[in-house]
């Protein structure tokens, strides 16, 4: 067994996975990764199961040193500069530490959240299957609390397998998109306008649980008490202020505040990766169009084993040139799968 | 076969979920049919239905559009939903100990005072009530009790609290509540449980379940004291009684 050590790392970072599953009848929440896409990609690279248990990482920089052995890992999701000893680690993709070699990631640079997957993933004391940490409820597992400088992960040595890339397809910049509901009738149809077409911004004061978002307030038709009902991830409250909550992974399972809208199951990770205080609006979408792009999403993750390429090769990009096509967007056609790195300023 | 009832409403909440809703309201009619459709689908699981949550007025049933569509699934749902639900045969209930007032119930005098009343007046009204778990939410294991007297009907604190203990006993408009883990809340406090709704290495994790009887019984802060020494060390300390 190797050792990977938590050199440094910021607040809103811990470990991660799928979630929580058939306990929310007990108040017990889904937990699990903000950026499933990107949490998928991560564990994919190292040869890990898509939800497999990774360090998420909030937009402060973090620092890993491998211990006793040599640590393969990988990063995905909000872009970072990234290096190990100097020597630059391009995003998505893995390498390898040696013994006593640290990776450094500078802060995030647009998003929030990146992943770190290590080769075996992260061991842990599982409940409700997961090692999802939601520090409310006490679980978490090996720490049932976000990450603190010193904290380790016994984890597999390192296999020696070739490093890999992973040509994620270009994610959708435009609007989040919605399904309006299960409470829009609590708002009449001005308001439902004011919803959709107008700018929004998520507060700094955001956490896991929810995004409170800034922008004008919607009112309701009859108060802001409803009977308190079932939430999702996604949901969309509306309390007596008027400022909407997009509810995450670490929401309350009931709510007792008008749910105007929900946020679509592809779109999810799209608003956790959204910076604070960046301008975006919504969109309402048929339920047809929203259960096809979740089905589009799950196959997405499914399939990303079919996405990885050698590190060093430069293969067309024939895959993501034609998801571009579909989707409209221009790619080129050999830098596709770094896109995440150059887009950046 | 009796006439069937009312459809409830199918609301979408998001493209993995569906919001079976019977009433608006709080009614014990409506929660009766939540948790009859609840336990018709644990016991004729419909394929593609992932998970599912009762609440006072609604099922929200969680599902994987991947194996079934949203109208596909309102189809199978909307049958088993409008069937009057079966007599309640055998309920499981608990009796769970309180130790009222003081540090452990700090708005018992208030809630007296505002009711015109002693505080052994609002013990012996609480205490006296007949309750049913009518959901369990927010966080793990906070039971959401119906039944509560009527004349213990009050809106809730202008200023919610930020944080209030582990095993409080509050009431908060018409409903009571078995709180299991410190949390915010806007109700007032009555007292306090010993017992873990929720407790991680016990077996069973989760005391409670939607559709369990509740009554209350006072004891002194001295048995608080030795009963949650008993449950930290894993005892459930509520009685049940299978009625």
């Amino acid at each position: 067994m190797s050792r990977i050590v938590v050199a440094s790392i910021g607040p809103a970072s811990s470990v991660q996975d799928g979630g929580r599953h058939g306990a929310q009848r007990y108040g017990l929440t889904v937990s699990g990764a903000m950026d499933r896409l990107s949490l998928a990609a991560a564990n994919a690279l190292v040869g890990n199961e898509p939800f497999a248990a990774a360090v998420e990482i909030g937009p402060f920089a973090a620092a890993f040193t491998a211990r006793d052995g040599a640590v393969r890992v990988a990063i995905s999701g909000a872009p970072r500069n990234a290096d190990v000893a100097g020597n630059p680690v391009a995003m998505d993709a893995s390498v390898t530490l040696k013994d006593g070699e640290t990776l450094t990631l500078g802060f995030a640079r647009g998003g929030a959240f990146t992943y770190l997957a290590i080769e075996g993933a992260i061991k842990g004391e599982m409940v409700f299957g997961s090692l999802a940490v939601n520090a409310r409820a006490g679980l978490g597992s090996p720490y049932p609390r976000p990450l603190q400088a010193g904290d380790e992960f016994s984890v597999d040595a390192a296999s020696g397998a070739p490093e890999l890339r992973i040509e994620l397809p270009k994610p959708a910049s435009g609007p989040i998109r919605v399904l309006l509901g299960p409470q829009d009738d609590e708002f009449d149809d001005a308001n439902k306008a004011l919803f959709l077409d107008s700018e929004w911004k998520i507060s700094a004061t955001s956490d896991r649980m929810g995004y409170r978002l800034e922008g004008p307030a919607i009112k309701h038709l009859h108060g802001h008490n409803i009977v308190s009902d079932g939430t999702v991830n996604g949901s969309i409250q509306v309390p007596g202020n008027g400022a909407p909550i997009a509810l995450m992974m670490d929401r309350g399972t009931s709510g007792g505040y008008p749910k105007i809208a929900t946020v679509i199951t592809a779109d999810v990770g799209r608003l956790a990766q959204t910076s604070a205080g960046t301008a975006f609006r919504f969109k309402a979408v048929s339920m047809a169009e929203a259960q096809d792009e979740a089905r589009k999403f799950a196959q997405l993750i499914r399939n990303l084993p079919d996405r990885l390429r050698p590190a060093d090769g430069v293969a067309l990009n024939i895959e993501a040139l034609g998801d571009a096509n579909v989707a409209g967007y221009a790619v080129s056609a050999v830098d596709a799968g770094t896109w995440q790195v150059t887009a950046e300023p | 076969m009796a006439a069937t009832l009312p459809p409830p409403r199918l609301l979408p909440s998001g493209d993995s979920a569906v919001t079976v809703e019977f009433s608006r309201t709080i009614d014990d009619d409506a929660n009766q049919r939540v948790l009859a459709l609840d336990k018709a689908l644990a016991a004729s699981p419909i394929d593609g239905i992932t998970e599912t949550v009762p609440t006072y007025r609604s099922l929200l049933v969680h599902y994987d559009p991947g194996k079934i569509g949203f109208d596909a699934l309102g189809e199978k749902l909307l049958p088993i939903a409008i069937q009057p639900p079966p007599p309640v045969t055998k309920a499981r209930r608990w009796r769970i100990p309180v130790a009222y007032g003081g540090e452990h119930g700090i708005d018992l005098e208030d809630v007296a005072k505002a009711l015109n009343t002693t505080p052994d007046d609002i013990v012996a009204r609480h205490a006296g009530g007949d309750y049913k778990v009518a959901m369990i939410g927010f966080t793990p294991g906070w039971s959401y009790l119906s039944g509560l007297d009527k004349s213990l009907h009050m809106s809730r604190r202008q200023s919610p609290r930020l944080l209030t203990p582990a095993g409080t006993i509050s009431v908060g408009g018409v409903q009571a509540g078995i709180q299991c883990l410190a949390a915010p809340s806007g109700w007032h406090l009555l007292g306090r449980t010993p017992v873990r709704t929720y407790q991680l290495h016990r077996n069973p994790t989760f005391l409670t379940e939607p559709g369990d009887r509740v009554t209350f019984f006072a004891i002194d802060h001295k048995a608080f004291e030795e009963l949650d020494r008993a449950a930290e060390a894993g005892e459930i300390v509520a009685e049940q009684v299978i009625a």
